[in-house]
């Protein structure tokens, strides 16, 4: 990138300037190994090159980034404030019988997170520590940036830039211990901005849960921009579970990566219940015989809110299984956009694929864009999909009203019983429990909301 | 209990029900027969107040009261329970969250003290024991994967627990094994009492055993073409309902 040219004679839109000069302005202060920053300088310049997505761009049909760009986010100073151990407790119980890694904007608060001391070799680490050039920097120097390359994405190649923080987890070969790990994200601040990090390995014939939730305490403009590698090996077993419920002013922007080998099983558990703006990028690449990937999803929003969920599952080899699901409830002004693609190798026969999108529209203003898309190149496969766009059962409500419950309450009934079997699906009971309260009280905010703008 | 005056009601834009008269004193049980397309079950959806069924002239009161303005939920606490011919299976809504909600709305409308997870639960059992329901039933989703006879028997089960005032009854017996009826009727009898009134509505005598009523009608038509006492119901299931729908349609043409 050439210094010497003024921002006056740069063409680019305001919104890619800003985070130009920042990373300029940044590199006197980054101190990381040569490999780490020749990463960065290519990141950065991918992203000079291509800017932020415009809607001319068939991934970005139905999302327009402009929200983002207007503001210009700042990395927070060092003045982040973690969550008392009682906000902790209310924010996720479930975190208390979890090894759990707390972040706030992206930086690990070691106060708050309980992580294993070579516990039989399961590693929880400050991704930063492996940056700075820490017992972890080989491991991550071999894995980073491969799952989830940023030379078209302009949003992973800012977070490849500018990453301070987040995760290391690797599962060491055999792993068994039903304690899940918890990532909790809490962002604060106002027009602050974070690019959490997470690398996921999993072992041969390792099994695990792995929980990123991310939240905001209170309210102010964010902008979460997370990127999440995952690696399963042989035989893994793995459940991804992604929870997104900041305020209603901030943005978020998830990109996860998978690469499944041989017989390995990846669940994935997407619920989106916050956010102004929303975009989760899904790709799973089955690699390897005998791979699983089971894809699940729940987005529910009102207002003027977006979601937006982009899948890609990559059938690259013979007999791999790949299920879809995702649900989306949408109340007042909101959108959503589902596009789900399947790719089947020319020679990834005996592929089994399905994909369901059901959309629960609870507002004639809410909309939703569904968009199923199979693109099938090998002939013995088995491939389905389907998305359907209804409102609540009218046989449904009457049976519950009969029975005395009040419309509005039987409305809230009908909506939480749809959204229900994501959470449901969720691996421990304790965890399905937790996810299926934060389901349940964001339906019934959703319902008390579209009450109060019809009145 | 109830009063139907000259009633005539739609369902969606077809006039089916054209002109009954139906009076039902408190502790009767009446039985309504008829052929399909009779408009039996209109009649019933009528009276609980679905959404898409308008009465068109005529009037129904319940307890003295016009039923046309009340919601259906306030018909519920009211004390009108329709068993459906059909129960709705609701997947992701817990059986015996829906029952305990539906319960404590119609009691907090009652002026009783609404129950708790223990007490409702102690109170569920001891019912679900009358109509031999098995006890997993309570933590499924609302009828979802129950068998005909369980859904009727969790039909017969919520009517046991909210003790409704007016019980109507739609083709409960339809899809029943004789077994299966046997122990819904059982059930039902159990809220055979001098303040409660019952309507039931059913194609087939065979119910009737069970539940012997006081007075039968039959519908035809829209209308109500003959009343009578039990024996009513026998006389059908030997002759059909033929001759009856014959004699509707000469009436209606004079």
């Amino acid at each position: 990138m050439s210094r010497s040219s003024s921002t006056g004679d740069d063409e680019r839109p305001l919104g890619t300037r800003h985070y130009l000069e920042r990373f300029a302005r940044a590199a006197q202060h980054r101190a990381g190994p040569g490999w780490l920053e020749t990463l960065r300088g290519e990141a950065i310049a991918s992203f000079a090159e291509i800017g932020f997505p415009t809607r001319r761009l068939e991934e970005w049909r139905y999302t327009s980034t402009a929200p983002i760009e207007r503001v210009a986010f700042e990395l927070p100073e060092s003045d982040r404030s973690a969550p008392t151990p009682e906000e902790l407790a209310e924010i996720a119980p479930c975190a208390s019988q979890a090894w759990r890694a707390v972040f706030v904007d992206g930086r690990l608060c070691a106060e708050r997170s309980v992580l294993p001391a070579d516990s039989g070799g399961l590693r929880i680490d400050s991704l930063a520590d492996a940056l700075a050039g820490g017992e972890g920097e080989a491991l991550v120097a071999a894995h980073l940036a491969r799952q989830a390359p940023f030379k078209n994405d302009a949003f992973t190649a800012l977070n490849t830039a500018f990453m301070e923080d987040g995760a290391l987890v690797e599962i060491p070969p055999g792993w068994q211990e039903e304690r899940p790990l918890y990532l909790l994200f809490v962002s604060t601040g106002n027009e602050t901005i974070s690019h959490p990090r997470t690398l996921v390995i999993a072992r041969p014939g390792s099994r695990a849960t792995l929980i990123q939730d991310h939240v905001s305490l209170d309210s102010g403009t964010r902008f979460s921009n997370a990127v999440c590698e995952v690696l399963a090996e042989e035989n893994a077993a793995l459940d991804l579970v992604l929870i997104q419920r900041e305020n209603a002013q901030s943005y978020h922007v998830s990109n996860l990566q998978a690469v499944q080998e041989r017989d390995s099983r990846v669940a994935l558990h997407t619920i989106t219940l916050g956010g102004a703006l929303v975009r989760n990028e899904l790709g799973l690449m089955l690699a390897a015989p005998g791979a699983e990937a089971d894809l699940r999803g729940l987005f529910l929003g009102g207002s003027r809110r977006h979601i937006d969920n982009h899948t890609l599952v990559d059938h690259a080899v013979p007999h791999c299984t790949s299920r879809q699901l995702y649900k989306g409830i949408l109340g007042g002004h909101a959108r959503g956009v589902f596009r789900g693609r399947v790719i089947v190798r020319p020679d990834a026969q005996k592929s089994d694929a399905l994909q369901s999108n059901p959309n629960l529209l609870l507002a004639n203003q809410a909309e939703i864009n569904t968009k199923p898309q199979l693109e099938i190149r090998a002939d013995d496969v088995k491939c389905s999909h389907g998305s359907t766009i209804g409102q609540l059962d009218r046989e449904a409500l009457f049976y519950l009203r009969s029975r005395g419950v009040e419309e509005r309450a039987a409305r809230m009934l009908l909506t939480r019983g749809f959204a229900a079997e994501i959470a449901a699906g969720l691996p421990l009971e304790s965890l399905s429990g937790w996810a299926r309260q934060l389901v349940d009280s964001a339906v019934e905010t959703l319902t008390a909301d579209m009450e109060g703008s019809e009145t | 209990m109830l009063e139907i005056k000259q009633l005539h009601a739609n369902a969606g834009d077809t006039p089916i029900i054209r002109g009954i008269d139906l009076s039902i004193k408190a502790g009767e049980i009446h039985a309504i027969m008829g052929p399909n397309g009779s408009g039996k079950s209109t009649l019933s959806n009528v009276l609980a107040g679905k959404p898409g069924y308008e009465v068109t002239s005529g009037e129904i009161l319940f307890k003295g009261r016009d039923l046309s303005e009340m919601e259906p939920e306030v018909r519920a606490r009211e004390g009108i329970f329709l068993a459906f011919q059909y129960p709705v299976e609701i997947p992701g809504v817990n059986n015996s969250y829906f029952l305990k909600a539906s319960l404590n709305a119609i009691r907090e409308h009652r002026g009783e003290p609404t129950l708790d997870a223990m007490d409702f639960l102690a109170l569920a059992k001891e019912k679900m024991s009358h109509v031999e329901m098995p006890s997993d039933l309570m933590n499924r989703s609302i009828n979802e994967g129950f068998s005909g006879g369980e859904k009727k028997r969790n039909e017969v089960l919520q009517m046991l627990l909210l003790e409704p005032a007016l019980c109507i009854l739609d083709e409960t017996d339809s899809g029943l094994d004789i077994d299966a009826l046997r122990v819904v009727a059982g059930g039902v009898n159990l809220l055979r009492s001098p303040e409660r009134s019952m309507l039931i509505i059913t194609h087939y005598q065979r119910l009737l055993d069970y539940i012997v009523p006081d007075y039968v009608h039959v519908l035809a038509d829209g209308r109500i073409v003959r009343s009578g006492g039990k024996e009513l119901a026998l006389e059908l299931d030997q002759k059909g309902y033929g001759w009856i729908e014959e004699q509707a349609r000469t009436e209606g043409h004079e």
